[in-house]
């Protein structure tokens, strides 16, 4: 969220000396900014979502893993 | 056309674990409970025999067994039971498995596949509630990463009187490419993960020829099997073996419905450009190799293209046959495959990672970047191969696909009402209604059943045995009417015998 707030307030700051046609690029440059932030955002907590349900001792677990043949 | 998959068992810290028995308990708790009357079909071996000679395994009432306990396999009986839904329910070797009923659309084979998942975490969850048992985790993947692979095979119902040969040769390079679309994504390279890395498919290390009659062992991309469970004058059942078990609904109704638009061509005769490939083998196993979709294979003619763009030619292909075929009055699913095949296609040539929402391996792959970068680790990382198994869990709670599913991050194909409806009620335009039908209505009277049979015991001297060899009878619109008028199998028997 922080990182969020102060994308606008570069932006405010900008706007007041710098030209129109700068501020639209800047307007396009930082929603980029901003929805690539909301996306890490939301792959961090995806991230820390399946941290809480992946098996515990992943090293023992995936090595305990064995199958027989099928089909 | 029908899915059949074998799922991964295991069981968390027991890891002598006898197999076949923890895949029986599983089997055998769902089907207890599921017939209220304890009374269970069993599965028809012999499809020509003479009435009494019908046989099968008689299972054991109470599955109370301890699956960590070392069994003589003789003595155990293979569980292997009907559903109401028309699906097989039983232990293949070692696995648990679910094979569909017949359907008629690729959306229908998503239906009931999901639905197969949904039996499995219910039987598991089953399971634990017999006395003494252990946890039975149950994963829809294709490998354990030490050598053994399981399969999740397709069955498509051709005419006899294709060539088999026009099939190979058009079939293999799709065979060979179709990965990019429905690879499930696996972490390790090499049958037994030798070297570290992730591939898109999770079977292509495990085939070694290109034609051929095996599935354990020297697996062939083209399956020779011909048991058509059907009328063998009129028909062929196509053996696919080389697909991945997809949780993505979009892949397996892409899958299927790519797959069936091909045979569709190939039937009719319609491929007029040889798209062979120059060692589809290796072919396979490098466009499998290449997450990046840049590895280029070399056709027989001599062009080189990507594994993305030699299923554009084959979208192609589909796209003016369909239109040369039926024009305007191409049904709505046929339509619908095509515009999400080429939407997918497009897509995966500028940015696979958009793909994340529809395919197994991009989302897959999505996620295991995002741990590789967030924790800093080497695709060697057990973390990261927790995260592949974990991904086919199936339970809701612990299945990764099914975590991003509650978080809106996969597009559908089918509601959840559905797949719950579609675990007890069966297809409506197969042959399957009949055999589902007859087990839900008259459960203590059908002795026994299969893909072309359903045997009635009605306490008459012999058994009767009702075959059901044209897959598209024994339909609602056939049968529905009669199922409804006949209170018992006796009834019905009467009334099919014209009594």
């Amino acid at each position: 969220m922080a990182t969020r707030d102060s994308g606008g307030q570069q932006h405010t700051n900008r706007r007041a000396d710098e030209a129109d046609e700068v501020t639209t690029e800047d307007n396009d440059a930082s929603d980029l900014k901003e929805r690539h932030e909301k996306l890490s955002e939301d792959v961090d907590s995806l991230l820390d979502e399946i941290d809480d349900v992946l098996e515990e001792n992943a090293e023992e677990f995936v090595k305990g893993y064995v199958q027989k043949g099928g089909e | 056309m029908g899915i059949e998959t074998e799922y991964g068992v295991s069981v968390p810290g027991q890891p002598n674990t006898n197999q076949m028995l923890a895949s029986s308990l599983v089997v055998n708790s769902y089907a207890n409970r599921t017939s209220a009357s304890g009374s269970r079909a069993r599965w028809d071996f012999e499809e020509e025999s003479p009435l009494r000679d019908a046989r099968g395994f008689e299972l054991p009432r109470e599955p109370a067994v301890d699956p960590s306990a070392p069994a003589n396999e003789d003595d155990l009986g293979l569980a292997n039971v009907i559903l109401t839904n028309g699906a097989r329910l039983y232990v293949d070797h070692a696995h648990p498995e679910f094979s569909s009923p017949e359907v008629t659309n690729p959306r229908d084979v998503v239906l009931w596949d999901k639905a197969g998942e949904r039996v499995m975490a219910e039987a598991a969850r089953r399971a634990l509630t017999v006395p003494g048992s252990k946890p039975v985790n149950l994963y829809k993947n294709n490998t354990d990463n030490k050598g053994v692979s399981y399969g999740c095979h397709e069955n498509y119902l051709m005419a006899r009187s294709t060539p088999f040969g026009e099939i190979v040769r058009n079939l293999t390079p799709f065979f060979v490419s179709r990965q990019v679309v429905c690879g499930a994504g696996r972490v390790g390279l090499g049958v037994d993960s030798r070297a570290a890395g992730f591939q898109i498919s999770q079977r292509a290390d495990f085939f070694e020829v290109e034609v051929g009659l095996e599935t354990t062992l020297k697996r062939p991309i083209i399956n020779t099997r011909d048991e058509p469970h059907a009328d063998p004058e009129k028909y062929r059942r196509l053996h696919v073996i080389i697909g991945d078990a997809n949780m993505s609904e979009v892949a397996t109704y892409l899958k299927v419905g790519t797959t069936s638009l091909v045979l569709a061509m190939i039937e009719d005769g319609w491929f007029s450009v040889d798209l062979s490939v120059d060692g589809p083998v290796a072919a396979l196993r490098a466009i499998s190799h290449d997450p990046s979709l840049k590895h280029l294979v070399t056709l027989r003619d001599g062009r080189k293209m990507t594994g993305v763009q030699l299923q554009m030619e084959y979208f192609e292909q589909a796209r003016k046959y369909v239109e040369n075929r039926f024009g305007s009055d191409v049904d709505p699913q046929t339509a619908d495959i095509l515009s999400r095949w080429e939407s997918v296609l497009g897509r995966l040539e500028v940015d696979p990672m958009s793909c994340a929402r529809e395919l197994d391996w991009v989302a897959k792959l999505s996620i295991l970047e995002g741990y590789r970068s967030r924790d800093s680790l080497d695709w060697d990382s057990p973390r990261l191969e927790l995260v592949d198994l974990q991904y086919h869990d199936v339970r809701p709670d612990k299945g990764l696909y099914n975590r991003l599913v509650a978080r809106g991050r996969f597009d559908l194909v089918v509601s959840e009402d559905e797949v719950t409806r579609a675990m007890t009620e069966p297809p409506e335009d197969t042959r399957a209604f009949f055999r589902g039908r007859c087990l839900a209505r008259y459960p203590q009277q059908v002795a026994a059943a299969s893909w072309d049979s359903v045997i009635f015991d009605i306490g008459r001297d012999s058994l009767q045995r009702v075959p059901t060899l044209e897959p598209l009878r024994g339909t609602k619109a056939h049968v529905g009417e009669l199922l409804d008028r006949c209170a018992t199998a006796t009834d019905l028997v009467d009334a099919l015998a014209g009594r």
